[in-house]
């Protein structure tokens, strides 16, 4: 068993920035990550990132309250509008900080940051690198990781990759460590820690129709969900109105905030057609873009029934190639069109899990000694609906912050180094679990109960939401957990070392769970608000559903609560664009 | 086309089998890739078969790999560029784990050798340090990297020489050296330009041929070999090091 005051579980870019945040505070560090850090998710990030800078000739009058109000209104009213407040705040403290450890942003003609027009924002304030905003934000934070691992000036920070997170450890309500299985030697390994923040990312591939990395499952949810830690507005998925047909790759919507416009198979701009997109047109919030693309694929003016076009062909080659030359690379590769001479065929896919593991303002969950921030958190900043540009600085921010609450707890804390025998059992019970999946010689194969969940959900619990979906929906879940109990471990090798049939057996047993959660949530929520919308129930009801769901896990099954969202600043109204 | 062949490498020191390869028969379907056709096959054929992948759009570098004789990212190659018939192996010059993945730790400690992050002796400013277009320019492409370890399975010289440092790390280097911020091309010239640095480079220009971001690779080494050289002459005059 090995000890280390504080795991930081992911290593993308919340992760990396907890870690290094609490090893500025001068205490060892140890980042397991289930891939190597610069493979995360956080790097398919294209657009930018989003703080109120000032830098474009239209964002002078841009502030931080600006982009406050923005957020809330984005949120239809469900975030937190202390911790968005305190977000926007950070954002330029933050987004200098990356560029000053090297990040390397475009850049306006005077040498600043350059910044883009992005959805559901009043100024251009998207911060950006061309389109490959994540990309260059994850190598800056794994750089300055690699700088301080081993630094005369602070205490280490351990990075161990390939090593996937299975279970927590938690001893008397606090959390004192988890188990990994090392994927290199295919064994389990205990490791034992004062605090333990979570940094897994979103859940997405929970549906079929996904944007998300192969590795963006429920796993990171699910672990600390079955012990304890409640999940926050889960029903809450976001649909990118634009994902490249077929693959559901993203196209960034910074190919319409440079000026892209969305057309029909009549060749109109349609977005004109619809009340609630007419005035922002193609850089409407995303919830609205993707139900009207949506909705026009739907009365049979897309083409073949299933996309729109993308169309970026009057920005010209020049500025194409300089502002979003990865989408150019995208097409070419996967759809086999070039967007300087063809339009982009695009629908709308599952893109980002606004809610998550429920923290307080300081990324706390509610077992002690675990933390959570970036996209498998809940604080909430995005509410009902997240404005493009503000993943990336929730990740940076809050991961900055849920850093620095984790290194204040530990230094807090009278007794270190507790709970050691119940990370050993836990140990043994993992490993004892693996033998009996391994063993596992059903009639159903692993990949199919997840494929056809992930199904269920693209189709039952996407953009457009009815009680009698849902309740399907509930029913295909039933019937997987029948289906799962009697799979079959088809691997010709019991060696767990990059064994992924091992891996599909603990995502999938994730999966079905957090589906579960969304739906139930979805169920419950009988209005319509930001990405959640209930054709059955069109209109936002504030009355009865101004309020966090909040879900539990017990053996007996799923139970939801409900508590309420922070209103400091702004009182609810309607949403108009 | 309705079916292709994968013929997969297989090697599991462990059990101690011999190296060999796999035949999997896998329904083609339009716009397959050969990851996709890899995961058909751990998903319904062979759960044990080993690989790296994760964003499955060319972006996170996992799924570098040799592809019927060239290096390149599985996600991102057709599997209709390559016809019915696929061979596929691990990359080079690493030992190998399980069947496709290979251990990349000496690729990661070459990385780390070129103080692979911004060095800068400068006050930091209250705002971003200012980089005119210009300068950001000479960034493009090169910040592309994803270290995918492509560029160093190609190389001769990593072959022949263990220490060498290798393509991806000069190019993370020269990526600071260009970069108006950064202060520290002294110190990285004295390490690349040292016994295992950029003049063992036999410039063949595999590392640039199977880039799967068009990095300059080559190019960039030739960059660093002048570089050090005019270091040489000017007696280290650091002003004089920027291109």
């Amino acid at each position: 068993m090995r000890y280390f005051p504080v795991i930081v579980v992911g290593g993308g870019l919340a992760g990396l920035r907890a870690a290094l945040e609490v090893n500025m505070h001068n205490i060892p560090v140890c980042v397991l990550s289930r891939v190597h850090p610069v493979r995360s998710h956080s790097l398919a990030a294209q657009g930018g990132i989003n703080g109120a800078l000032g830098n474009h000739v239209r964002g002078s009058n841009d502030s931080v309250e600006k982009h406050a109000f923005d957020t809330v209104k984005g949120s239809d009213y469900l975030g937190d509008q202390d911790a968005i407040i305190r977000m926007c705040n950070d954002a330029p403290l933050r987004i200098y900080e990356m560029e000053h450890w090297g990040c390397p942003f475009s850049r306006t003609s005077e040498g600043k940051i350059a910044q883009r027009p992005f959805g559901g924002a009043g100024f251009p304030r998207t911060a950006y690198a061309e389109d490959k905003t994540g990309h260059v934000l994850l190598h800056t934070l794994y750089e300055q990781v690699v700088r301080f691992e081993h630094s005369s000036e602070r205490a280490d920070i351990t990075v161990l990759d390939e090593m996937l997170v299975t279970s927590l450890a938690v001893d008397d309500g606090r959390c004192t460590g988890v188990i990994a299985l090392n994927l290199k030697t295919g064994n389990f390994e205990a490791f034992q820690s004062d605090a333990v923040i979570f940094a897994t990312g979103g859940s997405g591939r929970v549906y079929s129709n996904s944007t998300n990395a192969l590795i963006s499952t429920a796993l990171g949810a699910y672990i600390p969900f079955k012990d304890g830690a409640p999940l926050k507005d889960m029903e809450f998925i976001q649909f990118h109105p634009t994902t490249l047909i077929g693959t559901n790759i993203l196209m960034t919507e910074g190919c319409r905030g440079e000026g892209g416009f969305l057309v029909n198979n009549k060749g109109e701009r349609f977005l004109a057609n619809y009340e609630d997109s007419k005035k922002a047109m193609e850089v409407a919030p995303r919830d609205i873009v993707a139900r009207n693309i949506q909705r026009e694929i739907d009365a049979g003016r897309g083409f073949e029934n299933s996309y729109v076009h993308l169309d970026i062909r009057h920005l010209g080659e020049k500025k194409i190639n300089e502002r979003l030359p990865g989408i150019r690379d995208l097409c070419i590769k996967f759809a086999n069109i070039d967007p300087v001479t063809d339009p982009i065929p695009v629908q709308p896919g599952q893109h980002y899990t606004m809610g998550g593991i429920d923290t307080d303002i300081n990324g706390a969950s509610d077992i002690k000694g675990l933390f959570a921030a970036g996209e498998c958190a809940c604080v909430s900043v995005h509410g009902a609906n997240r404005l493009g540009g503000n993943s990336l600085l929730e990740t940076i921010v809050y991961g900055a912050i849920a850093g620095k609450s984790c290194a204040e707890y530990v230094s807090s804390l009278a007794q270190t180094k507790t709970g050691a025998e119940k990370v050993e059992a836990k140990l043994r019970d993992e490993e004892r679990r693996a033998r009996e999946i391994v063993a596992k010689d059903g009639d159903y194969l692993i990949c199919d109960v997840r494929d056809e969940l992930a199904q269920t959900m693209a189709q039952k619990v996407g953009l457009f939401r009815k009680e009698d979906q849902l309740r399907s929906a509930l029913e295909d879940i039933e019937r997987a957990k029948d289906k799962f109990k009697k799979v079959k471990f088809n691997a010709k090798s019991k060696s767990l070392s990059y064994n992924y049939e091992f891996i599909n057996y603990l995502e999938t047993e994730a999966s079905i769970c957090v589906s579960e959660v969304i739906v139930k949530g979805a169920l419950e929520r009988k209005e319509s608000r930001g990405s959640h919308f209930r054709l059955d129930f069109p209109k936002r009801d504030d009355a009865n559903f101004l309020k966090h769901t909040v879900a539990r896990y017990s053996k007996e099954g799923i139970t939801l609560s409900y508590k309420p969202v922070k209103i400091v600043k702004w009182e609810p109204k309607e949403r108009k664009y | 086309m309705d079916r292709v062949i994968f013929e997969v490498f297989r090697f599991i020191p462990e059990e101690k089998s011999e190296p060999h390869f796999d035949r999997f028969e896998v329904p083609y379907t339009k716009g397959m890739t050969v990851l996709q056709g890899l995961l058909y096959i751990q998903s319904k054929l062979d759960g044990s078969l080993g690989l790296r992948f994760a964003c499955r759009a060319g972006i996170c570098g996992s799924c570098a790999m040799h592809i019927n004789g060239v290096y390149r990212l599985a996600c991102e190659t057709q599997v209709s560029l390559l016809g019915e018939h696929i061979r596929v192996r691990p990359l080079g010059h690493l030992p190998i784990i399980k069947d496709l993945v290979v251990d990349m730790t000496e690729f990661w400690e070459k990385y780390k050798l070129v103080k692979p992050y911004l060095i800068h002796s400068k006050n930091v400013p209250e705002k971003e340090f200012l980089q005119s277009v210009d300068d950001r320019e000479k960034l493009t492409r090169i910040v592309d990297c994803i270290l995918c370890g492509a560029c160093y399975a190609a190389c001769p010289v990593v072959d022949t020489h263990k220490d060498y440092i290798g393509p991806h790390a000069f190019a993370k280097a020269n990526r600071f050296i260009r970069d108006s911020r950064d202060d520290g091309t002294f110190e990285r010239l004295r390490i690349i330009g040292g016994e295992d640095g950029v003049f063992r480079c036999h410039t063949v220009f595999s590392c640039q041929e199977v880039c799967p971001k068009e990095i300059n690779a080559s190019g960039s080494i030739a960059e660093l070999k002048m570089l050090t050289t005019k270091a040489a002459f000017t007696a280290f005059d650091r002003s004089k090091l920027k291109m």
